[in-house]
């Protein structure tokens, strides 16, 4: 007796209709930390784009900040002012606004970081899978060298030899995040190779690149997902990390890591909000990025289904 | 007249997954007498290791059992607390599994995993237990018995790790045995040793068995009685002899008709047409029908009911076949 | 077996050679080490003269021989900063930051282990999927948020605990340690407690994976089918096949936690190691820094090789050959 899903018409849904309609979107939409993850994703995103426009003042504009507005807490304790409904720092500035300039920076570092480590990553993966040889070897060689490592120690040297900039760390925490996917994408390459139809591409002929990217590829793009989603709240928290330590970020252009360190210096004089608010902003980022990405992990592991 | 060891009543087990309820076992009922070994066949999918499961409440979420009772020596074990049913796991009724490779745990010795049903059921102090895992070990036929004990399982080929569970099983002088599928993982050289160490031990223990199987042979050999199970229901049930020579239902025929044969000449087999069913999709009715040479209109209708002939069996068939083979 | 140990240690050589070089190449960019000994007022004739007593001039692969020799003799170079050896700069440190480090995997390990366990063995229920938000929550809060929050909290708003520097300290066994005091104990709790957050979360998860993992398996329904207790199988059934992958991993891990101790030595001023580096590190003291760096990476290899031998003692299926 043919069940349900084999006595569907011939017709041919289009690609949305077709995910709408999917177990991914009903998994998806029936999993409430999966939606709140999701949720505060877009909503970081929509700080990012739209909140410069939004909010009060652009902190980095030495025009527009007034020292005599130093040291303002947030609403609803005493001395506050609604201009600055989070209050501000040592030099004025507004907390509000310094949390959406610095989330545009540890964003940015976060997503064009993980696309940088993610392609060179990805490439060193499939040449070393699908080529095997000396070269794979050197590779994973170079690979297991810095995972005996821990990642955070490399990148930190990295940094105090460099010294600070947005650039540099996006060199150093390449450097160290390169390995996770070369390793994932080259075992991925090999299960593939293995299989009838990449050999079937060979014997037709067709030039190695075309078979890397046309079959080796797409059964990849499962790991890389998951990976890169969880990668994105590793390279965040990496550069919080660095940057709170002074080797991060240049001074002149913080990310939400380096807001916490100047607050952190004035903590002990009772400004707590200084460093509170950036440091939460940190954690609900970080918190819906692994929400989101343990729902992918999850949801695109065959094996558990 | 003998005594009556095991009283299943109506027992149905559910799974409640994503995809909807399915019905592993449905309202099964037999019995078991002392010294007896009662042989369920039926092929995966079929129910007979989910029912046993049940009977000894080892069945997890998203299981459900109920029953209409599971009486032991006269008591309800569906009704029993946790604690009381430890002590009948092991002690009382024993259970072989399939797998002799995954059953036994990795990490400890072969010695310390019988050593623990003696710990659990029994009085002996640590010298006597010791002498006790060699003696079962002895029993089941490894040789160098004292000095085994200290191996691993991974140190065991198949057939031999089967023996340690079967020591394992009989460790604590259990009454009844469960046996689900003991020799199917085994190479077929080694399953007929193992069948007559079983048979042999067992009725040297005054012990009974429920043998778990789809194999035919093995039933034909060991058991006294036999149930056919199909799509978690009873079809049939019956002394060997009468079931084997003369099969009431359409399917244990199919099954016994797919068996090659030396004596007769036979140019084709003769299989049962179509497939198992998805449990998930169960056909109305007869569960058989859609397969079954025999099958009318009210067979798709109607679930058969159960129909008690002669010796001491029955059949839930709306037309039993009473003919011999 | 012993085949297996010479091919590590081999390995481990090489390892070693290559960050020694690594870091010794690197490091050159830091500082200037002139600028460091003389004073700003030097001429340009002293500056010259203390480059060639230093062997600055000499090319690389020269300089890092010279290194590599005083390395065999012992000789690990001098603080720009402090003025003492290296080496004894980080014996004195080094208790100070095993002492915290030490509570901390006690204190992760007695709290993450129960709560895997649970959490492994019965996945559905409310609690365990408590925990589980927990420790992915856990595993969201940086290091350095956790310990400024303690801080916050405990130091500044309670003020119960210190929320800087280390306790009253004495020496035992020619060991100078502050876990021996119970005012010490007081000024430890903060930092290992950050410290052990960090590791919480990644336990947590970790034992319940393994313990999920396991108790699918056969043995363990026949376990149950013994009549062994439901706690008996979950610990002393399942709990030794789930650590197998937690010991693995949590081997790896540690690597992370001496990362972190830099982190929460900063924030709480605690005077160990880590903060030693973040110091050399703002200092540009380059020979600290370098010999830092290459105790660590001795460290590691080290740390590998005792996780790949205890991996096999634990499971007596792993085959050397």
């Amino acid at each position: 007796m043919p069940s349900r899903a084999e006595t569907r018409g011939p017709s041919n849904p289009s690609m949305l209709s077709r995910i709408a309609a999917s177990e991914f979107t009903r998994d998806f939409l029936s999993n409430p930390s999966a939606v709140a993850g999701a949720i505060i994703i877009v909503f970081a995103l929509l700080v990012v784009l739209i909140g410069p426009h939004v909010v009060p003042q652009n902190p980095y504009d030495l025009k527009e900040i007034n020292l005599a507005d130093a040291y303002k807490p947030p609403i609803g304790f005493a001395g506050s002012s609604l201009k600055f409904p989070l209050g501000t720092d040592n030099q004025g500035r507004d907390i509000l606004s310094s949390l959406v300039y610095g989330c545009r920076i540890s964003l940015f570092i976060g997503i064009v970081g993980v696309l940088i480590s993610c392609v060179v990553g990805t490439t060193l993966g499939l040449v070393s899978g699908y080529y095997g040889g000396k070269l794979d070897s050197l590779i994973m060689r170079i690979a297991d060298i810095e995972l005996s490592f821990p990642s955070i120690l490399i990148a930190l040297f990295m940094m105090s030899v460099f010294g600070r900039g947005i650039d540099k760390l996006l060199i150093a925490l390449t450097a160290v995040s390169w390995v996770v996917y070369a390793r994932t994408v080259r075992g991925d390459t090999l299960g593939v190779k293995a299989k009838e139809y990449v050999e079937a591409a060979r014997v037709i002929g067709l030039p190695d690149r075309i078979i890397l990217v046309r079959h080796v590829l797409p059964n990849v793009t499962t790991s890389i997902i998951v990976l890169s989603t969880l990668n994105v709240g590793g390279f965040i928290l990496a550069e919080a990390t660095l940057s709170f330590l002074g080797v991060g970020v240049p001074v002149t252009r913080p990310s939400l890591g380096l807001l916490v360190k100047n607050g952190f210096d004035v903590l002990f004089s009772g400004y707590w909000w200084v460093a509170v608010f950036p440091g939460l902003f940190i954690m609900v980022l970080i918190f819906g990025i692994n929400l989101l990405g343990d729902f992918l992990k999850d949801e695109l592991n065959p094996r558990l289904k | 007249m003998a005594e009556r060891l095991l009283e299943v009543k109506n027992l149905t087990t559910d799974f409640h997954t994503f995809r909807g309820r399915v019905r592993a076992v449905d309202g099964i009922s037999f019995h078991l007498d002392k010294g007896e070994v009662l042989g369920i066949v039926g092929e995966s999918g079929s129910g007979k290791s989910v029912a046993n499961l049940s009977i000894l409440r080892l069945i997890e979420q998203p299981g459900v059992v109920s029953s209409d009772g599971v009486l032991f020596k006269g008591r309800d074990l569906s009704g029993l607390d946790a604690r009381s049913m430890l002590k009948i796991r092991g002690k009382e009724i024993s259970m072989i599994f399939q797998d002799p490779m995954t059953s036994l745990n990795p990490l400890y010795t072969i010695g310390s995993q019988i050593e623990e049903m003696l710990l659990l059921h029994t009085d002996l102090d640590d010298k006597g237990r010791k002498a006790r895992c060699a003696e079962l070990l002895a029993m089941v036929g490894i040789t160098n018995p004292e000095e085994r004990l200290r191996s691993y399982p991974h140190q065991f080929s198949g057939g031999m790790r089967q023996r340690v569970v079967i020591a394992i099983a009989l460790a604590a002088d259990p009454c009844l045995i469960i046996a689900d599928e003991p020799t199917t993982a085994l190479d077929v050289t080694i399953q007929a040793q193992i069948l007559r160490l079983m048979e042999r031990l067992v009725s040297r223990a005054g012990a009974s068995m429920i043998l778990i199987t789809h194999d035919l042979a093995v039933v034909s050999r060991m058991a006294h009685r036999i149930a056919v199970m199909y799509c978690g229901r009873i079809v049939e049930t019956g002394p060997k002899r009468m079931v084997i020579k003369s099969p009431a239902h359409p399917y244990t025929r199919g099954l016994l008709g797919s068996i090659p044969r030396m004596s007769a000449d036979q140019r084709r087999l003769d299989p049962i047409t179509g497939m198992v069913p998805s449990l998930l999709d169960l056909p109305s009715g007869c569960a058989f029908s859609p397969r079954c040479p025999r099958s009318q209109p009210i067979c798709e209708r109607g679930v058969p009911p159960e129909i008690k002939l002669d010796g001491g069996r029955s059949v839930c068939c709306h037309f039993p076949q009473l003919e011999n083979l | 077996m012993i085949n297996y140990i010479i091919k590590r240690i081999a390995h481990a050589a090489i390892v070693l050679a290559v960050v020694s070089v690594v870091i010794f190449c690197l490091t050159t960019y830091i500082g200037d080490p002139v600028n460091m000994m003389v004073s700003e007022k030097a001429s340009a004739g002293t500056r010259e003269l203390v480059r060639q007593q230093l062997g600055l001039n000499e090319p690389l692969p020269v300089q890092y021989w010279i290194f590599l020799k005083n390395v065999m003799n012992g000789q690990f170079g001098h603080s720009y900063t402090y003025k003492i050896p290296v080496i004894g700069l980080i014996l004195e440190r080094l208790p100070a930051t095993l002492e915290m480090v030490a509570v901390s995997i006690v204190l992760a390990v007695v709290i993450a282990i129960p709560l895997g366990v649970f959490a492994g063995a019965f996945p559905k229920r409310g609690i365990s999927r408590i925990i589980m938000a927990s420790s992915l929550f856990g595993a969201s809060l940086p290091t350095f948020f956790v310990g400024m929050m303690l801080i916050l909290i405990f130091a500044v708003n309670l003020g119960w605990l210190p929320s800087s520097g280390r306790g009253p300290s004495s020496v035992v066994m020619g060991v100078r340690l502050s876990i021996n005091d119970p005012a010490g104990i007081r000024y430890m709790i903060l930092p290992a407690l950050t410290l052990a957050f960090a590791n919480l979360a990644m336990l947590i998860r970790l034992t319940r994976a393994g313990m999920m993992e396991v108790m699918r398996h056969d043995f363990i329904r026949f376990a149950r089918a013994k009549g062994v207790s439901e706690r008996d199988v979950m610990f002393k059934h399942a709990l030794k096949n789930a650590l197998i992958p937690v010991v693995t991993v949590f081997g790896m891990e540690i690597g992370s936690l001496i990362a972190f101790t830099t982190v929460t030595e900063t924030i709480f001023a605690w005077p160990g190691l880590g903060k030693l580096l973040m110091d050399s590190i703002y200092a540009s003291d380059r020979p600290v820094i370098v010999v830092y760096l290459l105790l660590t990476a001795v460290l590691f290899v080290v740390l590998n090789f005792i996780v790949d031998m205890l991996y096999t003692i634990i499971d007596p299926r792993i085959d050397l050959r």
